[in-house]
C-alpha cells in the first residue's frame, strides 16, 4: 500500500478548491487586529498593497501563509486574515522552508526586515535563495533597526550616526540585491513604499514567479531613519535618481527621458540622449541576463557628491529565470521512492535483514 | 598442545586496531553472527574523534567491545577475556581493559620497529618479547604474512590484500568461539557484489583464519557459549540509532502523518539522518539544513503544516536550537527534539558518551518554558521511546525532548521486534473547517480538559489565524502583555506539561521490592550496569531495588510515593549529578549521587564498589 497521509488529502482538496473561489476584496485580507506601527511608517502602504494584491492571486485564503521573523515589519502577519506565524529573529526563511517543503500546496510569503534578513538571518536568507524554495520573500528595508529603537543595520550606509554608532558607522553595508544574485536567487526585484502602484505590480510578479522571489522594498522608518530613500521616493528627485526597469525596454530615465544607460562592452555608462546618442544606443533590459543583472545590482552606492558616475537606482525586476525548486525536488524524490521501491511495508522494515528465533 | 572444549556463560571480546584496520566492521560482524546464534549481547564501539588519526599511533586506535552470553547480558562487560590487537598502539591503549590471565591475540606485523616507535614504546622495548605480558596468554600471529599466503594464487594489489587482514582475525575468532561463517560470507558477497574478486579474497582470508585456528593448535581452549534463555520470539540485532529511526517511521505510520526531519550533521546523531533519509517511501522527508537553528525552525514549519516535525542533534546543536524550541513551546505545536548526548561542554569529546544534557533539556531555555523529556534505557528501547516521544508530542501539542547518548546510540542488543499491528494507533485531531458564521469564530488557544489546544493547520477552511512567539492571550491567542494573562498562561503551560503524567505509564520497579532500604534510581544508558549490580547485590542478600526512569519531565505520577517508600535513594549517573538534583528539589528527599564523567559508561564492578561504599558510609 502506498502511504496516503492526511497531507496528501489536503493537497487534493486544494486542487479542487481552485475552481470555485469566492470573489475576495482587499478587505477580506485585513484581520481584526489593530495595526500598531508608528503613524506615517512605510509599513502601512506595504500592508495595503499586499492586501490589494491578494484577491488577484486566485488562491483561497485558507491556502495562504505569512511567516515573519522579528522586527517592526515582522508584525505584519498579525494584520493579514490568512494563516500566519510571527516567529523568531531571522529564522522565517528556515520555518518557511519546512512548511513549503512539507506542504507544497500552500502559498507561502516571508515578511522580513533588513536587520532580520541581512544580520541574524543572513545565512538562512541566502540558503533560501540558493535552494530556490518556491516562496515569496518581501524584504522591508529601512536601513535601520526599528523595533530595538534605532541602531544601524547591515544595510545602513557607512557613516550613519545612530545610537549604537555615535561617531558614524564604519561597517560596509550589504547590497541586498547583489547578495541575492550572489546566492543564485532566481527572482530579484526592488520596489518602494512610496510608489504603491509599482509596488503592487511587483508583489504580483513575485507571486507569479516559481522559485524564491526576493522583493526588496524600500520602507521609510519615519522615527529612526526618516528620508533614507527620499532621493528615490520624492517626486522631484525621483526621475533623475531612479530608473524603472522593464523587460525589453531601453533603460531611459530623467525628467524629460533625456538620459539613458549605455553598455560600453561590459562597462555601463550614463549618457545624455541627443546629438551623440539616441535611444538605439541604449541598453535594453533583459531580465534573464545574469551578467547584466549583476551590473544593475551594482547601481547601488549613494550618489557620491559629484564624484564619479551617478547611476540611477534600478526599480523593478532585475532578474527572473526558471530554475528547479527545492520543494519540487523533494516531492519528486518521495514520489519516485513510492513508485519504484514497492510497498511501504512497516513489518518488513521492523524485521530488517537477519533474524533468529528463540523458542 | 591439545585444545580443550570449554562451555562458558559469557565472554567479553575487545577488537582493537588502527582506525584503518576495520575493527568496527569486524566487531559488528562478530556481533551479528553471535546474535543469530541466539546469545544475548551488548556492544561498545569506541572510535577516535579524528577520521584518520596518524596511523599506528595511540590516538588512532579504534576498538569494539562485545559481551555475549547464555545468560542475560546487560553491559558490554567491564574487562575482556580476549583482546585482539592489530598493532602495538592498540595493545598500549587497551591492555588495562584485559582480565588477568586473559588472552591477547597479537598481529606481530604490527609490532615491528616502526610500529613500536609510533606507539611510543621506549627504544628497544617490545612488549611481546620483554616478559611484561607473562600474566596473560599471548597468541602471536603474523597476520599480514598469513594473509599474503592465503591470497598467493590471486593477483591482488598489496593494498587490497592488506585490507582483508581483519577477516583473518575474524575467522580465527569464529573458530575460537565456535561461530559459523555463513552470515559473514553472505555479507561479503553482498557488500562487494560489484567487485567479486575482492569478495572472494575476503572470504578466502576469513576461511584461512578459521582453518588456521583449527589446524595450528595455538589455542588452549575452544569456547562454546550456548543460546541465551531469552523470551521466546523472533529477534534481530539493533543499535540505538537504528531503533530510533524505526520508532519514528512506525509512529508516522501509526498516526498516518508525514514525518519531516530537519537536521544538521553532528556526532553521534548523524546516523538518524542517514537512517531516515532512506525511508522516503514511508512519506518521510529529511532536510539537511544550513545549521541547527534552521534545522529546528524547519521542523517547526513542518509541524505548523501538519507534519510530525522532528529535529536531531547532540548537545552543542541543541544549545543552538534553544530559542526555536522555546518558540514551539509558545506555539504549542508538536515537535520532537532528539538529543544524542556526547561528553563535555562546548564540543567536548564528540565520540565519547555522557548523560550531562539533562538540565539543558529540562531547563535550558529562556523564560518559563516547560516541555517533555523522555529517555530510552537501552538501544532497543529507543524504538519504544521514539514512538512515545512522537505520540506524546502529537497528543499534547508540545515539544518533546528525547535524550539518548552515544553509548545507547552506537551500542547494540538483540531486539524482539514488534508486529506493526501490535503498535498502538496514534490519534491526532485536527481542527475542522468552518464554512459559515454559524460555526462561530475559531479560537486558536481554546483548550480541552488536558489543556491541549487543537492542531489547526493551513489549508483548513475558515480557521485562518496567526500564531507567534509573543505571549498569547488566553483562548484567542492574540498578542497580550497583560500581567495577569501572562501569569495565567505561564501556569497553563506548566499545568499542561504536568497533566501529561496522566497519559504515561506509572513508574515501575525494575527489580526488587516496592519498598525497603535502598532504591537505585537511574535513567538512560546506565540501565544495564545498574540492573546487573542490583541483581548481584540482591543475590548477596541486600535489600535493594532498582527503578529506571524513562519519562523524566514530568515525572510519572506515582514518583513521590515510590521514592518515599525507600529509606535511601541512590542515583548513579554519567554526569556530575543532574537527575539527583531534580529529584532532591522536586521531592525534597536527600537522594545521593554516584557520578562518573570519563566519557565511558559505568563498569559493573566499579558501580558495585561505589554502591557498597555508599551503603557502608551512610547505613540505610
Ligand atoms: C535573538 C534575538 N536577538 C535580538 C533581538 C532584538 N531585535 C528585535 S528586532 C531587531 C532588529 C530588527 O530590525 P529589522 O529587521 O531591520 O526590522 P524593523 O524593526 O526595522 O522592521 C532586533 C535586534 C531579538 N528579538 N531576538
Ligand atoms: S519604528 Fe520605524 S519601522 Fe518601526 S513602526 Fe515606527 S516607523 Fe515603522
Amino acid at each position: 500500500m502506498a502511504v496516503e497521509t492526511l497531507i496528501d488529502k489536503f493537497v487534493q482538496l486544494h486542487e479542487a478548491d481552485l475552481t470555485n473561489l469566492p470573489a475576495y476584496s482587499s478587505k477580506d485580507f485585513a484581520s481584526d487586529q489593530d495595526v500598531r506601527w508608528c503613524p506615517g511608517c512605510g509599513d502601512y502602504t506595504i500592508l495595503k498593497q499586499v492586501q490589494n494584491a491578494m484577491p488577484e492571486l486566485g488562491i483561497a485564503k485558507k491556502d495562504i501563509v505569512f511567516i515573519s521573523g522579528i522586527g517592526c515589519s515582522s508584525r505584519f502577519p498579525y494584520y493579514m486574515d490568512t494563516f500566519g506565524m510571527h516567529s523568531i529573529h531571522g529564522r522565517a526563511p528556515a520555518i518557511a522552508t519546512g512548511l513549503k517543503t512539507s506542504r507544497p500546496d500552500l502559498t507561502v510569503w516571508i515578511i522580513t526586515g533588513d536587520g532580520d534578513s541581512l544580520s541574524i538571518g543572513a545565512n538562512h536568507f541566502t540558503q533560501l535563495l540558493r535552494r530556490n524554495v518556491n516562496v515569496n520573500l518581501l524584504l522591508f528595508n529601512n536601513e535601520i533597526y526599528g523595533l530595538t529603537k534605532g541602531q544601524y543595520s547591515p544595510a545602513s550606509p557607512k557613516g550613519l550616526v545612530t545610537k549604537s554608532t555615535p561617531y558614524g558607522s564604519i561597517d560596509n553595508p550589504f547590497n541586498p540585491l547583489a547578495l541575492s544574485l550572489g546566492a543564485d536567487g532566481s527572482f530579484v526585484a526592488r520596489a518602494m513604499d512610496r510608489d504603491p502602484k509599482h509596488l503592487k505590480e511587483m508583489i504580483l510578479r513575485s507571486h507569479k514567479h516559481k522559485g524564491t522571489s526576493m522583493l526588496e522594498i524600500y520602507q521609510n522608518c519615519i522615527v529612526f531613519n526618516d528620508g533614507a530613500f527620499e532621493l528615490f521616493t520624492d517626486k522631484k528627485t525621483r526621475p533623475q535618481e531612479a530608473i524603472y526597469l522593464e523587460h525589453g525596454q531601453p533603460m531611459v530615465f530623467g525628467k524629460e527621458n533625456d538620459k539613458g544607460v549605455r553598455l560600453n562592452g561590459l562597462v555601463p555608462e550614463v549618457v545624455e540622449l541627443g546629438d551623440s546618442f539616441s535611444k538605439d544606443d541604449i541598453w535594453v533590459h533583459d531580465e534573464q541576463d545574469a551578467t547584466k543583472a549583476h551590473l544593475l545590482s551594482r547601481f547601488f552606492e549613494h550618489p557620491p557628491n559629484g564624484e564619479g558616475v551617478q547611476f540611477p537606482r534600478p526599480f523593478g525586476v532585475l532578474y527572473a529565470v526558471d530554475r528547479p525548486c527545492y520543494d519540487e525536488g523533494v516531492v519528486e524524490q518521495v514520489q519516485h521512492a513510492k513508485d519504484t521501491q514497492g510497498e511501504a511495508d512497516l513489518d518488513a522494515l521492523l524485521r530488517g535483514g537477519e533474524t533468529w528465533q528463540v523458542k | 598442545m591439545s585444545t580443550q572444549d570449554q562451555v562458558r556463560e559469557d565472554v567479553t571480546i575487545r577488537f582493537a586496531g588502527d582506525s584503518g584496520d576495520g575493527m568496527q566492521l569486524t566487531g559488528s560482524l562478530f556481533t551479528n553472527t553471535t546474535a543469530l546464534l541466539g546469545n544475548d549481547l551488548r556492544t561498545l564501539p569506541e572510535f577516535p574523534a579524528e577520521i584518520r588519526a596518524p596511523q599506528g599511533t595511540v590516538p588512532g586506535v579504534s576498538s569494539f567491545q562485545l559481551q555475549f552470553g547464555s545468560r542475560q547480558i546487560l553491559t558490554p562487560g567491564d574487562e575482556c577475556d580476549a583482546l585482539v590487537v592489530m598493532n602495538s598502539a592498540a595493545l598500549k591503549a587497551n591492555l588495562s581493559l584485559l582480565k588477568k590471565g586473559g588472552t591477547i591475540i597479537a598481529n606481530t606485523a604490527g609490532f615491528d620497529k616502526k610500529n613500536l616507535n609510533l606507539a611510543k614504546y621506549p627504544e628497544g622495548v617490545n612488549p611481546l618479547e620483554d616478559g611484561s605480558l607473562d600474566k596473560y596468554e599471548v597468541i602471536e600471529i603474523d597476520v599480514t604474512k598469513l594473509v599474503k599466503e592465503a591470497l598467493a594464487d590471486m593477483n591482488l594489489p598489496y593494498k587490497d590484500q592488506e585490507r582483508s587482514k581483519n577477516m583473518f582475525v575474524l575467522g580465527m575468532l569464529y573458530w575460537m568461539y565456535n561461530r559459523p561463517m555463513d552470515s559473514t560470507i553472505d555479507f561479503l558477497n553482498q557488500k562487494f557484489g560489484k567487485k567479486p574478486e575482492i569478495a572472494e579474497a575476503n572470504i578466502k582470508v576469513l576461511k584461512a583464519g578459521y582453518y588456521y585456528g583449527e589446524t595450528a593448535e595455538i589455542f588452549n581452549s575452544r569456547v562454546t557459549v550456548k543460546q541465551a534463555d531469552l523470551e521466546p520470539g523472533t529477534y534481530r540485532n539493533i543499535t540505538g540509532n537504528e531503533a530510533l529511526v524505526l520508532g519514528l517511521v512506525a509512529a508516522a505510520r501509526k498516526s498516518n502523518l508525514p514525518l519531516f526531519l530537519g537536521t544538521y550533521p553532528i556526532t553521534p546523531a548523524s546516523d538518524v539522518l542517514h537512517g531516515l533519509a532512506k525511508h522516503k517511501k514511508f512519506g518521510i522527508t529529511t532536510f539537511q539544513a544550513e545549521d541547527e537553528i534552521a534545522a529546528c525552525a524547519s521542523a517547526i514549519g513542518a509541524s505548523f503544516g501538519g507534519s510530525i516535525g522532528v529535529t536531531s542533534s547532540s548537545g552543542p546543536g541543541i544549545a543552538l536550537k534553544g530559542e526555536a524550541i522555546g518558540l514551539a513551546v509558545m506555539l504549542e505545536l508538536p515537535l520532537v527534539v532528539l538529543n544524542i548526548q556526547r561528553a563535555g561542554p562546548s564540543t567536548g569529546m564528540p565520540t565519547k558518551t555522557e548523560q550531562a544534557d539533562l538540565m539543558q533539556a529540562v531547563y535550558g531555555r529562556n523564560g518559563e518554558s516547560p516541555l517533555l523529556v523522555v529517555a530510552p534505557k537501552s538501544p532497543a528501547d529507543c524504538f519504544e521511546m521514539a514512538f512515545e516521544a512522537v505520540r506524546i508530542s502529537l497528543e499534547h501539542m508540545t515539544p518533546v525532548i528525547f535524550l539518548s547518548d552515544g553509548y545507547i546510540a552506537n551500542g547494540s542488543e538483540p531486539w524482539k521486534f514488534p508486529n506493526s499491528e501490535d503498535l498502538k494507533d496514534i490519534k491526532v485531531e485536527f481542527e475542522g473547517p468552518r464554512h459559515s458564521e454559524e460555526d462561530g469564530a475559531f479560537m486558536p488557544y481554546k483548550r480541552d480538559a488536558r489543556l491541549v489546544r487543537k492542531w489547526a493547520i493551513p489549508g483548513t477552511q475558515g480557521i485562518e489565524h496567526r500564531v507567534g512567539g509573543l505571549e498569547k492571550e488566553d483562548v484567542t491567542g492574540n498578542v497580550s502583555y497583560d500581567p495577569d494573562n501572562h501569569q495565567k498562561m505561564t501556569d497553563i503551560r506548566r499545568d499542561k506539561r504536568d497533566l501529561v503524567a496522566q497519559n504515561i505509564p506509572e513508574q515501575d520497579i525494575d527489580q526488587g521490592n516496592e519498598s525497603g532500604d535502598i532504591l537505585v534510581l537511574g535513567w538512560g544508558g546506565t540501565y544495564g550496569a545498574i540492573r546487573t549490580v542490583v541483581h548481584q547485590l540482591r543475590k548477596e542478600g541486600m535489600d535493594i531495588s532498582h527503578a529506571h526512569l524513562r519519562y523524566i519531565n514530568p515525572f510519572p505520577k506515582n514518583m513521590e510515593s515510590l521514592l518515599k517508600s525507600f529509606k535511601k535513594i541512590i542515583v548513579p549517573e554519567i554526569n556530575d549529578g543532574q537527575l539527583v538534583r531534580l529529584i532532591r528539589s522536586e521531592f525534597l528527599i536527600p537522594a545521593v549521587p554516584i557520578n562518573k564523567v570519563k566519557g565511558r559508561p559505568f563498569g559493573v564492578s566499579e558501580l558495585k564498589q561505589e554502591i557498597l561504599q555508599l551503603v557502608e558510609k551512610q547505613p540505610a
